[in-house]
């Protein structure tokens, strides 16, 4: 493995072009290293060149973060306040008078109006 | 009345139906959101909202506590809108999507994150697309495969979890996690284009610099 790709980097800002073998192998591995799921061999495999390499650890960080901002960001949405009340009606309705508010498999209960 | 009988009976299950109620409220913007996301339709999200919460309450013996129980409420919601609200709205004819280069959005903006050294690089990208335009960017997308997104992205959902909620082969989960992830990034980098985000900001890297930039780097 050379160090070539070093001033490239710094010229480019760190773009993941494939500089080696090795990075061609853990930049197709983003999203299954990413998601855990890789094997524990091929894991260390590429988090040992994430350690060496700073372009494809770059790479690697920008994914991680998108994909926590697209998370956070796509849970913004508020509640409608209705929903919020419409729900916690129906909780106490069923906590005080509804038959079925027990779980499933709860013997004995008297159905109400029986 | 009889009813104070149900009451009565079950002290302990009711104490803890409380404790569920108290805890489980905290978690309905996430459940909403993604269900809005699911549905495509505020009446319906509303409904499936609703729906999860009637049936953890009433399933809530089943819970095991210690466990994660955003999680377990989000198995019912996901569970739910792929019984009941999935059937009824799947389209026949599922788009496909081209297919998208890997990093998409990484070798446009890449960089731009790390421009300003006293912010964070998440702090940037958390700056970059609206709420609304990421949310729009996830509805873009077909069904199926934002239904893979959202379970893995959102839910945190394993391969195989996913592969068994939507009864398709772990391929098929990769396939239409990998192909939607990028689509969304094109549709992000669309967004941002529009606004001009990425001429806005400095270090961007143009696609001309990128065309030539596996063969003669330059400067």
């Amino acid at each position: 493995m050379t160090h070539d790709h070093d001033a490239n980097a710094n010229a480019d800002s760190g773009a993941p072009f494939a500089q080696s073998p090795d990075c061609e192998r853990a930049l197709a591995e983003v999203y299954t290293f990413l998601d855990q799921e890789l094997t524990e061999e091929t894991r260390i495999v590429i988090a040992a060149h994430l350690e060496s390499c700073n372009p494809c650890f770059e790479a690697f960080d920008f994914e991680a973060e998108l994909r926590m901002v697209i998370s956070t960001k796509s849970q913004s949405v508020e509640v409608p306040e209705t929903l919020r009340i419409r729900i916690e009606e129906r909780l106490t309705y069923l906590r005080f008078e509804g038959p079925e508010g027990m779980g499933p498999g709860d013997s004995g209960d008297p159905r109400r109006g029986a | 009345m009889s009813r104070s009988g149900v009451r009565f009976s079950s002290r302990a299950l009711m104490a803890d139906q409380e404790d569920f109620v108290r805890q489980a409220m905290d978690y309905m913007p996430q459940l909403y959101s993604t269900a809005l996301r699911m549905t495509q339709n505020k009446s319906d999200a509303e409904d499936l909202v609703q729906e999860t919460y009637l049936k953890a309450y009433k399933g809530f013996a089943g819970f095991e506590q210690g466990t994660n129980l955003r999680a377990w409420m989000f198995r019912i919601l996901t569970n739910t809108y792929i019984n009941s609200y999935r059937t009824k709205k799947r389209r026949p004819d599922e788009t496909e999507l081209d297919d998208v280069e890997d990093f998409y959005l990484y070798r446009r903006m890449g960089g731009l994150e790390a421009a300003r050294a006293s912010r964070s690089a998440e702090d940037e990208l958390m700056d970059w697309f609206s709420d609304s335009e990421v949310q729009a960017a996830i509805d873009a997308l077909p069904e199926s495969y934002r239904l893979a997104v959202l379970l893995s992205d959102v839910e945190g959902l394993s391969y195989k979890e996913i592969a068994e909620d939507l009864d398709i082969p772990i391929g098929t989960v990769m396939s239409r996690l990998h192909r939607g992830r990028k689509a969304l990034q094109k549709q992000l980098h669309d967004y941002a284009l529009e606004r001009g985000l990425t001429d806005a900001l400095p270090g961007a890297i143009s696609d001309d610099a990128l065309d030539s930039a596996d063969e003669t780097p330059e400067t």
